[in-house]
């Protein structure tokens, strides 16, 4: 397909700005660079894009079962909401007396959004879930350096946890101390107790951790670390699992951060806009992120915390979504936040019985809302990596798990099916997974082609990084 | 309540017998029991759709919208060329995930190639990021694209937007980086005072252009007295001025980052935004977040595919040059298409109408008596001289009438004119300030 530059003609272009009726002004010093800009008619824009957007794969086109990713069904109610002139048109900058209702959602959802964390008050400033675990980890920094607490240099992650943990923790000027996992994918105690010292800051943990597996000792691993003298930060990637359910706050966290773009059906973007709400108990507050949206006698206000960490990013945060994730709350309520969680695990674990009738599954007792499937004997056998078969569901016009993740399971296949798929298309799809896993003994060389019939087939990526062609070249 | 789930009674029934537990909790025998919370969660009762539109429009309805913005200050208001919305509100594109699976992504990778390529244009620089979360939080991250064993303070003009320096000075206190404010003197960057502030072990020095007073800086000869103390020269500009302006690659910088809003987005009350980073090649593996790259497939075909990911967390883990996963693709897509719309013209046309407006607005009040803060030439923004009361003054008298004036900083106010606001409307508010100076 042509990129937008290879379209148009010089001269031709949308005609958008107004003759200028005051006196021209120019500037001293101009550019000299050429800008080359696309140059085409509304027409030809429109169609250009249109082309591209048929070759997306979004959760209307289809299941979209990403591990960690939660893509459960973004409610259109909540675009609507979003889109309102009344939040979209607002200056960030406005008297809080103008923008009083954009600080009551920014309150109702941090109420809502407490209760469920389990915490005491919660910042809506982080623009993503890895920019959150920056937020909580430097609360966690905050604490120790105002205690004078500075020999508390290193932070905890286990092995099995998302990449973000570990480089978020050496952005935050800690030293990682990576911990092994146990035979049954959760912390090793053992290995966590050797762990933890007066140079321990934190721990950053999953829970459900990212084998899909609730850690039964979770009051212990959070003592173990408290009476160490750290603190236990909640990624909150897997909230969806436990939502409504079982707090972190009760399970002994002590700050935690939401991807809204998960749990709270916010929709991904491609890759963003999310939001990383950040909760933290009372004794951290002090430190959170300014400002604060603060309640008084019914009217709202900003409040700079007294030890505030600083700003992490201009302004309050991704509006746009928080008034998403706002409606969402809010159409669920008390009974539709857990139902929706438990209904996420039931999906789970009914589509790992029906496969775990072939596929080997990395762990097989009760999941949460996601499990792993590890591909290693397929792999061994017929020659059909994860990636082979993931490659295969293209074919069928599914989008397909999350490959090679966690690390701690080789060949895996990260299944999370969300709260949102019907039982009739789990079932489809158990029969076109089942049918890819006999393909895959009966004709593997089917599976090393796959895909036939998208848009593109398999890229190069090797090549992609070599010849490093990151933007057009004008002639 | 609201539910999107679509199992019936039955149906959960026979799911459960399949998986062979009685009950949904059941499902949680891993979690200890006293844990489980039950029907204690205190949250309110779910809600039909009706009377979630009827809530959430209220609290929309409670906010102020003026009809005209002559604040900007780090968020602008302009023009959104119809065709933006049309496209970007599509909802292939709002809900799909990274494109990791690239055979079904190639719409969201190459939009974000061509906005890439625009960004490179824009700037003058050889690379661009696939987008930081906002321009601050991209400020921020330059620090460690810079930093090495022997160079480890950072630098930052204190004409920079105070919110900006905020963030940089966030993210330096969690890497233990130290950053020096340089002073300003009359609304610009004191050049003498940078000179002697850069030492063996500067990294780099930040500068703004044009900076928070909208002034614009020599930024060549502070570019020049950056490299010759050897740090780089990082600049954070505007979208709209590069358009017109030397360019950050002929003012010397060796990477540009700038908030993305004014290409296409709401200011939404502050977000989602997005930050624009691009460098030179010598830099591109500093670079952190996403970027696009151009491949072919297997039959030849050309493609796209995220690349040069060995730089990121999912890789490098704690070695990673930074923890940014999501980046805010959307908007980046969407300053793509503004900018696709617009033209290599329409985007000199806007930065015109801008400055020109700009001025015409300043002189207009000057002949009313008010005075300008600082001299110099300025993009769409500047400053006018005021006391508190006289600030609070011309600020109400002008709310009274649908005009959001501008926003207050040390004795005076700072004002922003876009393409957006008519002469008439000019007019209107230069009369208004009249009445109650």
């Amino acid at each position: 397909m042509k990129l937008i530059f290879e379209l148009g003609a010089e001269g031709r272009g949308l005609s958008l700005m107004p003759a200028c009726d005051v006196p021209d002004f120019t500037l001293s010093e101009e550019r000299e660079a050429p800008l080359h800009l696309p140059h085409v008619s509304e027409n030809e824009l429109t169609r250009h894009y249109t082309a591209l957007c048929k070759r997306v794969h979004g959760v209307n086109d289809g299941f979209y079962p990403l591990g960690s990713c939660t893509m459960k069904y973004n409610p259109k109610i909540d675009e609507d909401m979003a889109a309102l002139p009344g939040f979209t048109q607002l200056h960030p900058l406005q008297d809080v007396e103008t923008v009083q209702g954009a600080l009551e959602a920014y309150h109702v959802l941090g109420t809502e959004l407490s209760e469920i964390f389990g915490m005491d008050a919660v910042t809506f400033q982080p623009a993503a879930g890895a920019h959150g675990e920056f937020t909580g980890v430097m609360l966690i920094k905050a604490y120790h350096v105002d205690r004078g607490d500075t020999a508390r240099t290193k932070i905890i992650v286990p092995d099995s946890a998302h990449g973000t943990n570990p480089a978020t923790a050496a952005m935050c000027g800690f030293q990682v101390v990576n911990i092994p996992s146990g035979s049954d994918g959760c912390v090793d105690l053992d290995a966590l107790r050797a762990a933890v010292g007066p140079d321990t800051a934190g721990l950053m943990l999953t829970n459900p951790n990212t084998v899909g597996i609730f850690d039964k000792n979770i009051l212990e691993i959070t003592k173990i670390v408290h009476e160490a003298g750290g603190l236990c930060y909640y990624d909150g990637a897997n909230l969806n699992a436990v939502m409504g359910v079982v707090r972190p706050g009760d399970m002994g966290f002590d700050c935690i951060h939401s991807n809204l773009h998960k749990t709270f059906a916010t929709p991904h973007g491609g890759g963003g806009p999310g939001a990383g709400a950040v909760g933290c108990k009372d004794f951290l507050r002090k430190y959170m992120p300014g400002p604060l949206v603060v309640e008084k006698d019914g009217r709202f206000d900003f409040e700079y915390p007294e030890k505030s960490i600083g700003r992490v990013k201009m302004f309050y945060g991704n509006f746009g979504v928080v008034i998403k994730a706002l409606t969402y709350v809010l159409s669920l309520g008390r009974q539709g936040i857990p139902d929706a969680a438990k209904c996420a695990v039931l999906n789970a674990n009914y589509m790992m019985a029906r496969l775990k009738t072939k596929f080997d599954m990395a762990y097989d007792e009760i999941c949460m809302h996601e499990f792993v499937m590890s591909l290693v004997r397929l792999h061994d056998e017929t020659g059909c990596s994860a990636l082979d078969v993931a490659k295969g569901m293209l074919d069928f016009g599914l989008h397909p798990p999350t490959m090679y993740f966690p690390l701690i399971v080789h060949e895996a296949l990260m299944v999370e099916p969300c709260e949102t798929e019907s039982k009739e298309l789990m079932d489809e799809v158990c029969d076109i997974y089942l049918k890819l896993y006999d393909m895959a003994y009966e004709n593997p060389q089917a599976l090393h082609d796959a895909p036939l019939h998208t848009p593109v087939r398999r890229l190069d990526e090797v090549a992609a990084a070599r010849s490093m062609v990151l933007r057009y070249q004008f002639a | 309540m609201g539910s999107y789930i679509p199992h019936t009674a039955e149906q959960r029934e026979q799911m459960l017998a399949l998986i062979g537990v009685k009950s949904l909790d059941d499902l949680y025998k891993s979690v200890p029991h006293d844990m489980l919370i039950g029907d204690k969660l205190a949250l309110p009762d779910g809600m039909s759709e009706l009377e979630v539109r009827e809530k959430v429009t209220a609290m929309a309805e409670k906010n102020k919208v003026f009809k005209t913005v002559l604040r900007g200050a780090g968020a602008y208001r302009h023009f959104i060329p119809a065709v933006v919305k049309s496209i970007t509100s599509r909802e292939e594109l709002v809900t799909c995930y990274t494109p990791y699976q690239a055979e079904i992504s190639q719409g969201v990778l190459q939009g974000v190639f061509e906005f890439q390529t625009m960004i490179c244009e824009l700037t003058g620089m050889d690379v661009s990021n696939a987008s930081h979360y906002d321009g601050a939080t991209a400020a921020a991250e330059t620090i460690p694209m810079c930093k090495d064993r022997k160079r480890t303070r950072a630098y930052v003009s204190a004409t920079v937007n105070p919110q900006v320096i905020e963030t940089m000075q966030t993210y330096c206190f969690a890497s233990n980086t130290e950053l020096i404010v340089v002073p300003a003197r009359d609304g610009k960057t004191d050049a003498e005072a940078l000179k002697q502030a850069l030492g063996a072990d500067a990294a780099c020095f930040y500068l703004q252009q044009p900076n928070y007073y909208g002034l614009m800086e020599d930024a060549a000869a502070l570019g020049e007295i950056t490299h010759a103390a050897g740090a780089k020269f990082v600049m954070g500009v505007n979208p709209i001025a590069c358009a017109v302006m030397k360019t950050p690659r002929e003012c010397g910088a060796d990477i540009v980052v700038a908030d993305g809003q004014p290409l296409g987005l709401d200011t939404n009350f502050g977000g989602p935004y997005l930050g624009i980073m691009a460098t030179t090649n010598a830099m591109t593996r500093k670079l952190p977040g996403r970027i696009v790259g151009e491949t072919h497939d297997v039959d030849g075909e050309r493609g796209y595919v995220l690349t040069l990911s060995a730089r990121e967390q999912h890789i490098r883990r704690e070695k990673a040059s930074s923890n940014i996963c999501s980046n805010q693709a959307l908007c980046a897509f969407t300053a793509g298409v503004y900018m696709a719309a617009m033209g290599a013209d329409g985007m000199k046309q806007c930065a015109k109408l801008c400055i020109s407006k700009a001025h015409y607005f300043a002189s207009e009040l000057e002949k009313i008596g008010c005075r300008l803060k600082y001299d110099g030439e300025f993009f769409h923004e500047f400053v006018t001289e005021a006391g508190a009361d006289c600030q609070k003054r011309i600020l109400d008298a002008l709310a009274a009438e649908g005009i959001l004036g501008g926003q207050c900083v040390d004795g005076g106010i700072l004002w922003c004119v876009t393409e957006l606001v008519s002469r008439e409307t000019l007019d209107r508010a230069v009369a208004i300030v009249k009445e109650v100076l």
